[in-house]
């Protein structure tokens, strides 16, 4: 479905990726690992178009996409859950859900308000509420449904649940879990190796724009130095 | 009493005329980031399509038809080949480049119709007046300007907050990244925007048509009391401009009407005129100091 193929990207002089390889396959959900500013991120964006790569291959669904603008990109079918959420806080929730839905790839069963208020119904009550009104939580919450309501084919999550609370926390890996029962295809980046294991079918680690390993969940859990070399755990 | 309202409709019709530019001109500030010294020029375009036309067919509504798309071509082709250059580039080069176009404007406008104004007629059904308040007979045509002004802010009203459009367009203005991200061709975007400014403003311009004289160059005293406007009002919000405008329009009027009488109470006559003629002139600029000193960013900023 998605395959990184040796990018290389730069933010001015200065070299962020290194011949970084990855790929998603339908229905799978791959991690992207490791400490902070190895990449992950920069990784991410790249696949997005929003720092584009100056050299290397992005393809998505037999499209090659690393030329293509932002928009485009997204149009595909990659819906994007950014780092730090990224909510629009002049809009109210509904608004934040509606402006950018979407079924461009004409799914069978889209995604409605309905549908994906259900995953999150706490943010039923909030429909009338600015975005800069909702807690961090819930403004994650808004993020991922926003994501949806562009029937994605890949979901990416960057930083899935940061800085969120526990209680929070547990409904993004419920809903996740949800989603891969659905047949999504998702990469995600999240500290949180334990949900990781539990979620994920394989996973790969980054360090100083490079990426360093990859393998299976049975792969990692079962390696101990690997976990404490590169993530610190 | 009947002077008093009688001003106070005269302050309202220019505060809507100011809304009309200041409209177009805030969405584009706010939201392309882009200091647009020329929107005075699409002002004047509208201005001259729409007195050519009516001098032409003997129409006004079609002298408003023609003058819109006009406006709005034009703004479309100084977007596209002029802003897009633009929009990484910092405000002074954006400054520069606009103010280029004003001239550029002017001239072209001196070369097509000529340096004679213009003059346009209050077309025949307007060219009444109506008795809103009994004893006090109001130009029609001014009334139609009031009306024109409170159908375009419900318009723009239900465009920004009842359209998907209208919501990627303020998507846009908070995060363009985000939204581009998500699927949203912001450059089509701002294309459609700064198009849609422009063509208020060619509204304005073909609106003031037949109070004003069009000239080359009745951009620009427009542009400065606009640019007043949305500061005042907050720069990006439609809302604020609504506000700002109506706020300019009326002191301005009642300014320049009650100021001298008002002065006369305390000066001798030909020292109240000197000195209100300079206040009334002043007010409005007094006006937008106070107001930032307390609300820095507007009466009503867009992310506020």
């Amino acid at each position: 479905m998605l395959k990184v193929d040796r990018i290389e990207t730069f933010y001015g002089k200065s070299q962020a990726l290194f011949g970084v390889s990855l790929n998603v396959r339908e229905g799978e959900v791959v991690t992207l690992l490791g400490r902070n500013g190895m990449g992950k991120s920069t990784t991410v964006r790249s696949i997005m178009g929003l720092t584009p790569i100056r050299s290397g291959r992005i393809v998505f669904e037999g499209t090659d996409i690393h030329q293509l603008p932002g928009y485009t990109i997204a149009r595909l079918g990659i819906g994007l859950v950014p780092e730090g959420r990224q909510i629009f806080p002049n809009l109210t929730v509904y608004e934040n859900m509606v402006a950018t839905a979407a079924n461009r790839l004409g799914m069978k069963t889209p995604y409605t308000l309905d549908s994906v208020l259900s995953i999150f119904p706490r943010l039923t009550d909030r429909l009338t509420h600015y975005g800069n009104q909702l807690s961090g939580g819930e403004q994650q919450m808004l993020s991922v449904v926003r994501a949806l309501m562009t029937n994605p084919k890949l979901l990416i999550m960057d930083e899935a649940t940061e800085g969120l609370a526990p209680l929070v926390r547990r409904e993004i890996w419920r809903a996740l879990a949800m989603l891969k029962a659905n047949g999504h295809a998702i990469l995600v980046i999240d500290k949180n190796l334990d949900a990781l294991l539990k979620l994920a079918d394989r996973h790969c680690i980054m360090e100083n724009g490079r990426l360093v390993w990859r393998g299976s969940t049975a792969e990692l859990a079962g390696d101990d130095g690997l976990k404490s070399r590169y993530l610190g755990v | 009493m009947l002077l008093f309202i009688e001003q106070l409709l005269n302050g309202l019709q220019l505060g809507i005329m100011l809304f009309l530019m200041s409209a177009g001109l805030t969405l584009v500030f706010g939201i392309m980031q882009v200091i647009n010294l020329a929107h005075g020029s699409f002002y004047m375009i509208g201005a001259y399509v729409g007195a050519t036309v009516t001098a032409r067919t003997g129409s006004f509504i079609l002298g408003i038809l023609a003058a819109l798309p006009a406006a709005a071509l034009a703004g479309m082709l100084v977007e596209i080949l002029v802003l897009r250059r633009l929009y990484k580039k910092d405000h002074l080069d954006q400054v520069l480049a606009t103010f280029g176009l004003i001239m550029f404007f002017n001239e072209l406008t001196r070369i097509i119709w000529g340096r004679q104004p213009l003059f346009m007629d209050v077309p025949p059904w307007l060219a009444g007046s109506i008795e809103l308040i009994p004893g006090i007979p109001y130009p029609s045509y001014r009334i139609a300007v009031i009306a024109v002004g409170i159908i375009v802010g419900v318009f723009l009203y239900l465009l920004f907050t009842r359209t998907r459009i209208g919501m990627q367009i303020r998507a846009g203005a908070s995060n363009q990244e985000m939204a581009g991200a998500l699927g949203v061709n912001i450059r089509l975007l701002y294309t459609l925007v700064f198009s849609l400014g422009t063509l208020l403003a060619g509204l304005a311009g073909v609106m003031a048509g037949p109070i004003l004289a069009v000239e080359a160059g009745m951009g620009e005293s427009i542009l400065i009391l606009t640019f007043v406007v949305i500061v005042i009002g907050g720069i990006g919000s439609i809302r604020g401009a609504l506000l700002g405008a109506l706020l300019v329009g009326l002191v301005d009027t009642l300014g320049r009407a009650f100021l001298p009488t008002l002065l006369r109470l305390f000066l001798s006559a030909a020292y109240a005129d000197g000195v209100a003629a300079s206040l009334a002139s002043m007010s409005v600029y007094i006006l937008m100091v106070a107001i930032l000193v307390y609300r820095p960013h507007g009466l009503l900023p867009a992310n506020g």
